[in-house]
């Protein structure tokens, strides 16, 4: 029971905003000491799972180009695009995407979003303009909001999306692992038991989404009175 | 065979450049510190697998050490003002939009394309790897293109590149750090101990009961440790196989797919899944961390409901 000292180190460590870096070396340590390890055999392991982990910062390698886009107005090319279209809405916009990345991910297209290279670009500028068209000037509050939601929906979309693509992580590891318990289950099976999840998720958020319009609309109302107030 | 190594090397010499910009920009306020952190990182990509365990293990350390005492500050590499990129957004139009769909596509192209290509009887590109490989295939490919189309100076997109990075700081390594965390939690049999934990409270006379611990504990264990992944194993060990399905008879296929869906539901509430929930409210420039937690929370909780509902209704019917 002792490791699970580590954990209360990483809960602790996070609530009292210690640097999360900081706090991860801490919660290792603390684990792998109280297992009975020796402090450089920690940090040893600590170091080998690091390295073994670099596909996980990959995705940044994007960072050069997508940086060159915005520079020759990547993110303003997708605010004028997006407010040309009178029927957009930010809740419209990003329940079109919710759905597209949902089946694109189901079928094992999980590329074709993220932060780095469609939220940040185009998905949040596209969002904060579809808003300012309709709504006007918006402040910054509003706008983080918008922001937030697009990164939100990208995230719903991906996850309840992808586990219905047979060939996934997920998937394989939920077959390997019942596997080695004596547990035989087919992945298409795994995968047809993901679609009502995918379905209600999509409903459920959807409807945040919908209802995200109307409080962006009640959002703007109050900020347009307290600036005339404030004006008067 | 072109291996994942490669695309570690391009990634090692992009942050070994941020490095070297970030020591000669003199407005950098911490420029000092700020270029350590990316010559390390850069260090990590280029010769990760020569510096041993251990001294991984002291690159990680300098990494943390860096972020946490002193902090990195930001630097304000010269970029466009708002209204040179209005002007550009009218001037290149939708070849914008054509130029950032190229790293989607060449991506994919090559996830499914690349098993195609051998040398001889041997693949040559690394099955295993594709989709990432694909990825930086995919950057290089939109770089080359862009490049030529819209003729920026030769050290923008790498300046450029370094103003996107800075914003994301030290959280740009934090899903690995929690990645490799996970790895040394496992060793130490942390996982091993919560299955006991849960194992020992739970009440074991109803189906609904299980499938309830299950559920929600999939959610939390995976709040905790920030990967469903790492929760599947301990919480289907611990709950799911010998109650759900040994016990009431529930069916394994409904159980796995529903359970872990569950857990996915908890990487929308933690900072722990750094890479879903943290990283992008840097990206974003929000001021609040938990600024996407708080915009996914609503959905989160229904589908944690919905998914326990669900699998309450099917696991026994079929």
């Amino acid at each position: 029971m002792l490791p699970l000292i580590g954990i209360a180190v990483l809960v602790l460590g996070f609530a009292v905003r210690l640097n999360p870096l900081a706090v991860i070396v801490a919660a290792a340590l603390t684990s792998g000491l109280l297992a009975g390890m020796a402090p450089l055999a920690v940090i040893a392991h600590l170091g080998k799972a690091f390295n073994d982990s670099r596909y996980v910062t990959v995705a940044f390698v994007a960072v050069p180009v997508i940086g060159l886009l915005e520079r020759h107005g990547l993110q303003a090319r997708a605010r004028m695009r997006i407010s040309q279209l009178a029927t957009a809405t930010t809740g419209r916009l990003l329940i079109l995407y919710l759905g597209l990345r949902q089946i694109t991910a189901a079928l094992g297209l999980i590329a074709l979003g993220g932060h780095v290279q469609m939220v940040r670009p185009m998905l949040a500028p596209m969002a904060e303009g579809a808003a300012q068209a309709r709504l006007g000037v918006l402040p910054q509050p509003v706008l983080s909001l918008i922001r937030a939601h697009a990164a939100a929906t990208d995230n719903v979309g991906v996850m309840f999306g992808e586990d219905i693509f047979i060939a996934l992580s997920s998937i394989l590891l939920i077959k390997g692992f019942l596997h080695l318990e004596g547990v035989e289950v087919a992945p298409l099976q795994l995968s047809m038991w993901a679609i009502p999840s995918a379905i209600a998720a999509f409903l459920i958020h959807g409807a945040r989404l919908a209802w995200l319009d109307k409080r962006l609309e009640r959002l703007a109302a109050e900020s347009a009175d307290a600036e005339r107030q404030a004006g008067s | 065979m072109i291996g994942v190594g490669a695309v570690y090397a391009v990634a090692g010499l992009m942050f070994a450049a941020f490095a070297v910009l970030t020591l000669r920009d003199p407005a950098h306020p911490k420029r000092y510190r700020r270029s350590a952190f990316w010559a390390l990182l850069g260090l990590s990509f280029l010769a990760g697998d020569r510096l041993g365990d251990l001294g991984d293990g002291l690159v990680v350390l300098g990494l943390a050490g860096l972020a946490a005492f002193g902090g990195l500050g930001l630097g304000r590499p010269q970029t466009t003002t708002p209204a040179e990129r209005l002007e550009g957004a009218k001037r290149w139009g939708d070849r914008l939009f054509w130029l950032a769909l190229i790293i989607p596509a060449v991506a994919l192209a090559g996830t499914l394309g690349f098993k195609a290509l051998h040398v001889g009887a041997s693949p040559l590109v690394d099955p295993k790897q594709a989709s990432v490989i694909a990825l930086a295939l995919g950057v290089v490919v939109a770089l080359v293109v862009a490049m030529l189309i819209l003729r920026p100076p030769l050290s923008a997109p790498l300046q450029e590149g370094r103003r996107l990075a800075d914003l994301v700081g030290w959280a740009l390594v934090l899903p690995q750090m929690l990645a490799a965390l996970g790895a040394v939690f496992a060793l130490a049999g942390v996982g091993a101990s919560v299955g006991h934990l849960v194992s020992a409270v739970l009440p074991s006379n109803s189906p609904a009961a299980a499938v309830i611990a299950y559920t929600v504990g999939m959610a939390a264990f995976t709040f905790v440790m920030g990967n469903a992944f790492a929760a599947f194993p301990v919480m289907t060990a611990g709950v799911g196989l010998p109650l759900i399905v040994h016990k009431f008879g529930g069916d394994p296929a409904i159980m796995g797919a529903l359970g872990m869906l569950s857990g996915f539901c908890g990487t929308l509430l933690t900072p722990m899944a750094a890479n879903f929930n943290i990283v992008p409210t840097t990206l974003l420039e929000l001021s609040d961390r938990w600024a996407v937690i708080k915009a996914q929370a609503p959905t989160a909780l229904l589908m944690l409901i919905v998914n326990t509902a669900l699998m309450y209704a099917l696991v026994f019917r079929f």
